[in-house]
């Protein structure tokens, strides 16, 4: 699933793309647009943008031009068909945007175009240069860059003229391209054309449609580029949100995946889990998912995380859907996490909201928001799953991606815990997920012999080694302990079970441990016995031995003895003296006694 | 007519009668026949009490946004209320006599020259 999404971000070109600096781009400096439109929109034309009432287009051009006149030194001209400037400046007011500040400081043009069919008498020939005039005389008193038409269809009920009023449209599209303008022009969706009056044969360059959904009492809202001529651009719908800050448009995900990674390790608050982690704990900047049934101590792993982090001054954000910050605060404090004390000294910020309180953009929008201003080095999430209550599953995993992408961007620890539902397909639910994270921890409840014990255990955690363990945890006054692993019979005993069984082991060695004593005598006498007979066979041989030596012994006299006499003899035929012969005879004698 | 002069003469002088804005843009055909026509029709309905005042965009844009002009030519009633405006080139004199509610008498005096005893400034000497 995750492999199938990833062309579609391939879709999306990016800032510096070279094809994208053929067309000249202005910026519109609102959050996202400017990714998947590749840089803004076309400079020096005309872009619609339709959608049906409340959808939030005037906000759009209002935000292209309040930025373009603020960030990008572009003034513009706002030209209101349905709304006083009093009343749009009000409207924006709670956005920041102090719209009476860009006039008086000629950044932005404020005019107000009012159109009463009941007081309009038309009497024969007439065009509209009136408007022409007063676009020019707001245009060149701010040196306006940008010029928001809002909405020019109002011009339809005013003219009954259509011929007239197509022909003006025409003409005014052109002089806006003429005059170098970035122009947005907001338009009412049809029935089955982008917008009621066709305005989108005029401008061809670029078309934008926004959308509000309302599903399951939750409002959504969706942008879409159309159309961009002659450039690539993102063609999918993309949620946007309007709030404090204006518009913000999520793209599906950042579009490199080039996060810096960091071989830094940090404790997960567990001193036995850090050891099931090859001994350190996760990876800073690392998405974890830590998946199980209900109470099998999902939160308070994420907490135990936190604290540990809180402990060495880093910045944490908590981000819970089930509970209140003071409830979780009052029941860490039961196993001995005291969250108040980090919340007091600025390094954890908690944050509770319900699931259902918005559609699942908000939700990952807010969790952004958190995120770019209070810059924490590590989120929880707590837990993921009842997002799922408010939206499709499939939203929840493109949010979770874009989120889990915005934090690794960032180099934040992100922690997810996601309440599974059976014990049978504790993987199943979490697949979507948890391809993208790097670590997933399992918990798990036990149940066995009327007791429920909860277990851990490592399913994957990319780049360390892991121990392929399941170990029994244990939530005492001071936090969580993971039980040494019984792993017997090639079945986790957990509880008194596994104590039961410990005993019994213990009792079986005891009883393997003295038939092994009594055997080992056994052997000994064995091997005395054995020892004494070698003694008796080596004496044996040894007296074998000697007298052997003895009789080649004396077999080697006599040999001599009979070869001095056979040299005696021989001596003797040669005529020697006897008295030589004796000599040399005793001599060899004693030679050979010697 | 840059001048944006007072054509007609207000001879009454306790009160402003009709009150008369013709905008324009610069001397085009339109704008030229819009003003011919209006003062015809003036001429022809209004006896000569009224007050005219002619108003090119061309040289004074910012007079636009006032009257909420679109449209021109477009001729501004802006006394007696309610406002009106009548736009194009006033080559239709029934509608214009409409626009400005001076209607009701021009059916049977279109023809011929007569005072046009008009709600307020009905009573001429």
């Amino acid at each position: 699933m995750p492999k199938r999404a990833k062309p579609a971000e391939a879709r999306i070109p990016l800032n510096g793309e070279p094809h994208g600096s053929s067309l000249p781009k202005a910026p519109t400096g609102i959050k996202g647009l400017d990714e998947i439109s590749g840089g803004g929109l076309p400079r020096a034309r005309t872009t619609i943008v339709c959608g049906g009432p409340g959808c939030g287009k005037t906000m759009l051009g209002m935000e292209f031009l309040v930025r373009g006149a603020r960030e990008f030194d572009e003034p513009g001209v706002l030209v209101a068909f349905e709304e006083t400037p009093q009343d749009m400046a009000r409207n924006v007011t709670s956005l920041g945007f102090d719209l009476q500040d860009l006039v008086d400081r000629r950044k932005l043009f404020l005019d107000y175009v009012y159109i009463e069919p009941s007081e309009i008498q038309e009497t024969g020939d007439y065009d509209l240069e009136g408007l022409f005039i007063r676009l020019k005389h707001a245009v060149d008193t701010v040196g306006a860059k940008r010029i928001c038409l809002d909405t020019l269809e109002a011009l339809f009920s005013g003219f009954s003229s259509e011929g007239v009023l197509r022909a003006e449209l025409r003409r005014l599209f052109r002089w806006l391209k003429d005059q170098n303008l970035t122009t947005v022009i907001t338009a009412e969706k049809g029935e089955n054309t982008l917008t009621r009056h066709g305005l989108e044969e005029y401008v061809s360059d670029c078309v934008i449609l926004l959308d509000h959904r309302v599903r399951d009492q939750i409002s959504t809202r969706r942008l879409r580029i159309v159309k961009y001529r002659g450039t690539s651009h993102g063609a999918d719908e993309y949620p946007f949100l309007i709030d404090t800050n204006g518009i913000s448009v999520l793209p599906v995900t950042s579009l490199e995946m080039q996060h810096k990674v960091s071989t830094e390790r940090v404790s997960t608050g567990i001193p036995d889990l850090d050891e099931m982690l090859g001994g350190k704990g996760f990876y800073r900047g690392s998405s974890i998912l830590i998946s199980g049934t209900a109470g099998s101590g999902k939160t308070t792993m994420g907490v135990s995380f936190v604290d540990a982090a809180c402990r060495r001054g880093e910045r944490c954000l908590f981000v819970g859907f089930e509970e209140s910050a003071n409830q979780v605060s009052r029941n860490m404090a039961s196993i001995g996490l005291n969250l108040d004390q980090w919340v007091e000294k600025g390094l954890l910020f908690h944050e509770a909201w319900r699931p259902t309180q918005y559609g699942i953009e908000m939700h990952l929008l807010r969790i952004h928001k958190l995120v770019d201003t209070l810059k924490p080095q590590h989120v929880v999430i707590d837990p993921i799953t009842n997002l799922m209550t408010g939206s499709a599953q499939k939203e929840v995993y493109s949010m979770l991606m874009r989120l889990m992408d915005h934090l690794k961007g960032q180099e934040i620890t992100a922690i997810f815990t996601s309440l599974t539902v059976s014990d049978d397909h504790v993987e199943q639910t979490d697949i979507g997920i948890s391809s993208l994270t790097d670590t997933w921890l399992l918990c798990r409840d036990l149940e066995l012999n009327g007791e429920r014990n909860r277990c851990i255990y490592v399913l994957k955690s990319r780049g360390m080694a892991h121990s392929n363990q399941v170990r029994e945890f244990v939530m005492g006054r001071d936090g969580i302990r993971l039980v040494p692993p019984y792993i017997g019979s090639g079945q986790v005993l957990t509880g008194s079970s596994r104590r039961a069984q410990e005993a019994k082991e213990m009792a079986d060695a005891l009883v393997r441990s003295q038939e092994i004593e009594q055997r080992q005598t056994a052997l000994e006498r064995r091997r005395s016995a054995l020892e004494a007979q070698i003694k008796v066979l080596k004496m044996d041989f040894a007296a074998e031995e000697l007298e052997l030596e003895r009789i080649i012994h004396q077999e080697q006299s006599r040999e001599k003895l009979l070869e001095l006499e056979r040299d005696a003899m021989n001596r003797i035929r040669l005529g020697e003296s006897e008295q030589a012969i004796r000599l040399a005879a005793a001599k060899s004698a004693g030679d050979a006694k010697q | 007519m840059k001048k944006g002069k007072a054509n007609g003469k207000s001879t009454v002088n306790h009160e402003p009668a009709m009150k008369l804005r013709l905008y324009v843009a610069g001397q085009t055909p339109k704008s030229l026949a819009a003003l011919s026509n209006l003062q015809r029709i003036c001429a022809e309905h209004l006896n000569g009490v009224y007050d005219l005042e002619v108003i090119d965009l061309i040289k004074n844009p910012q007079l636009a946004a006032g009257d909420q002009i679109l449209a021109i030519p477009t001729l501004v009633r802006n006394l007696p209320h309610p406002i009106r405006k009548i736009i194009g080139d006033l080559s239709n004199v029934d509608r214009v006599l409409v626009g400005l509610d001076l209607r009701g008498n021009s059916r049977e005096a279109q023809s011929p020259v007569s005072p046009p005893p008009e709600r307020q400034i009905g009573a001429k000497p």
